[in-house]
């Protein structure tokens, strides 16, 4: 069966990267990206449609391709990625709407397959030790991109009640870790002195960024429908991931935190009121969900993924880093 | 005589390998406080003979170099740093004397259900160590533990790392799954923080969950009678106005605490007896069972009934508390 195949967010690296694993499928005959900024790289035979999501102009393009699936990756976590908080509520939450709405008036679309976020879950101390995708969040996050996400879940769910032959997915993504992804985590692990919130040693999980991409591609192609955790195997104590990077870390009061916070969202970092309850008590899911549906697993634990992330780019900004892992052959776990 | 003159050598080596990997981390991050992560090498040290094995270990800590599972839990930390400097309230202080540590399995899930008491759980610690170092398959517990020790800074991941998790149904669960060994503390803070006057009675065994988690995974349940640990701090008030003021469960006033400070914290060195029973079984009950309230009564009280009369005797067995 021919296929076309239509990937939002395509400009960004997950999208694009996505879009370039579908390529290679021969049974795929068309994949159109969309986004509102051009790609930095070539997308090979993808097909690149300039469009912003919000203003409805995504509607023609779905209409007109003819698309069959569609998979909507472009959530973004950062304001600074898009500028400013406003625009990234609209590409979000309106954004998300917008292309819903087209999805459901579309006679050709089939398969939806959406990026979501662990962060739904909130970060709670009495909350279970690992998330399953029915638990209720308990600390259900109030503000930035976590809200965003919860919002855009409440959205698919109602198009799924409205169009229930539609198969649809949305995928909880863990943080997602590896040589090339750029997210806020990326970035706080790249800090020359990492602040932690004092007296408190969260539960860190990750996913490599080759299997994020590759979950969205079974994804894409399978034919299962709810809500699932995207996770790798495994979790690391913060304090673990700052040794393996050889970072020292800065322990602050919680309320110092929050303050440098504020002061951080001006710079490059973005630090929600979520990321700090993040490193407070972390966030640790259960995929087996997932692996089941699509009888497969992650390749990398949360470990090797944050391998992967240091060994890339864990030695490049401090020069002190990376001595204690000298003359050593990385030890496989 | 060249291997003393080898074992000389490697420390220095490995002294060497370390000396600029130290000012990076701050170790007291690690859990325990230097004083007792050297006390705890020192006690390995012992134990293997070898210094060298100490700093392989304290560079491996540094460098991230372990393994830890998703519920946080750090095995290589408990054995080698908590477990060790429990131990010593277990051998010098409260002298503890175990019954019956045969009614535990070597392997598989079982659902440890104790009494609970002593004001700051003592107990709790104490059942670790026991089952660490006396069991014949050296047992590692998991317990349930109240979410006020997961919103105490520190103390929230210290108890992680030491195998603690948040006394939920689906965290007990998903642990029996595994075949893991889980405690569990029915009394909750009604045990921990009853008046002295009311030692070695049993309160409610809160609604029962424990039961069902047993029943749906057809974990045998061990009851289990802790003799000793009642005594540790005779609670003879409740501030409660202070409690309340601090968000704390109850504020004791004991002999010692408030009116001593910080010396009034020590636990009176009582002697303690841990009694293990046969196990009950709950795979006369299909796991759809668990939702019946009549069935999670029974075993619950069966269980208790159990366990309360173990104490009776063993009080009696012990006499003199010192």
């Amino acid at each position: 069966m021919a296929r076309v195949v239509l990937v939002t967010g395509v400009s960004r690296q997950v999208g694009g990267r996505v879009a370039e694993a579908l390529q290679a499928d021969p049974g795929i005959d068309r994949i159109i990206g969309v986004d509102s900024a051009a790609p930095d790289r070539p997308l090979g035979r993808t097909e690149f449609v300039k469009a912003e999501l919000h203003d409805g102009s995504v509607g023609a393009v779905v209409r007109d391709s003819g698309a069959d699936t569609v998979l909507h990756l472009s959530l973004v976590a950062t304001p600074s990625a898009v500028g400013g908080r406003a625009k990234m509520k609209e590409n979000n939450v309106l954004g998300t709407m917008q292309l819903l709405a087209a999805c459901q008036s579309s006679s050709t679309v089939r398969r939806l397959v959406v990026r979501s976020t662990a962060a739904v879950y909130g970060s709670s101390s009495r909350d279970p030790a690992l998330y399953t995708e029915d638990l209720e969040a308990r600390d259900a996050p109030r503000s930035g991109y976590a809200k965003d996400a919860v919002e855009l879940e409440r959205y698919v769910r109602g198009l799924a009640r409205r169009r229930p032959d539609l198969s649809i997915a949305v995928l909880r993504f863990a943080n997602l870790m590896g040589p090339s992804v750029e997210t806020p985590l990326t970035r706080y692990f790249g800090l020359r002195l990492v602040p932690t919130v004092m007296g408190y040693d969260p539960r860190m999980q990750f996913i490599h960024e080759d299997d994020g991409v590759e979950v969205i591609r079974r994804m894409a192609l399978a034919e299962r429908d709810g809500v699932f955790n995207v996770a790798a195997p495994g979790a690391m104590p913060l304090s673990q991931c700052l040794r393996r990077a050889g970072r020292p870390e800065m322990p602050v009061p919680e309320r110092g935190l929050k303050m440098l916070g504020s002061l951080a969202r001006r710079g490059r970092l973005d630090y929600s009121p979520e990321q700090l309850r993040l490193l407070c008590y972390g966030r640790v899911l259960d995929s087996s969900k997932l692996e089941r549906a699509l009888d497969w697993s992650p390749a990398y634990t949360s470990q090797e993924a944050f391998d992967a992330y240091v060994a890339e780019r864990g030695t490049a900004h401090g020069a002190r880093s990376g001595r204690a892992r000298r003359n050593r052959p990385p030890r496989r776990v | 005589m060249t291997m003393p003159g080898d074992d000389a050598v490697r420390p220095v080596e490995e002294e060497r390998g370390l000396a600029p990997v130290l000012p990076l981390v701050p170790r007291d991050r690690r859990g325990g406080s230097p004083a007792g992560s050297e006390d705890a090498g020192t006690r390995r040290d012992a134990r293997s003979g070898s210094f060298a094995g100490f700093l392989e270990f304290c560079e491996r800590r540094l460098d991230g170099d372990y393994q830890v599972d998703d519920f946080g839990y750090d095995d290589e930390l408990t054995g080698n740093v908590l477990i060790p400097l429990m131990r010593l309230w277990y051998e010098y202080w409260f002298r503890i004397e175990l019954r019956g540590l045969s009614n535990v399995p070597d392997t598989g899930r079982a659902l440890l259900v104790s009494n609970h008491s002593g004001v700051l759980p003592f107990d709790a610690l104490m059942l670790q160590v026991a089952l660490r170092d006396h069991h014949r398959a050296a047992r590692r517990l998991r317990t349930l533990a109240a979410d006020l020790v997961f919103e105490t800074p520190v103390l929230s991941h210290l108890a992680r790392k030491a195998g603690y998790t948040l006394a939920a149904s689906e965290d007990a669960e998903r642990l029996l799954g595994r075949g893991e060994l889980v405690g569990v503390f029915p009394e909750g803070y009604k045990g921990l923080g009853k008046p002295f006057s009311e030692r070695y009675r049993l309160q409610r065994f809160g609604r029962g969950g424990y039961v069902s988690t047993a029943v749906r995974t057809r974990s045998p349940i061990i009851p289990c009678a802790i003799v000793g640990a009642e005594e540790i701090y005779p609670k003879i008030a409740d501030l409660k106005a202070l409690a309340r003021l601090l968000k704390l469960p109850y504020f004791p006033v004991t002999p010692g605490f408030p009116l001593f400070g910080p010396v009034g914290l020590l636990p009176l060195p009582t002697r303690w007896i841990i009694e293990f029973g046969a196990p009950v079984g709950t795979d006369r009950h299909e796991p759809e069972a668990a939702d019946d309230p009549g069935v999670v009564f029974e075993v619950g009280d069966e269980v208790r009934e159990i366990v309360q009369r173990t104490l009776d005797r063993l009080v009696v067995e012990r006499g003199d508390p010192f």
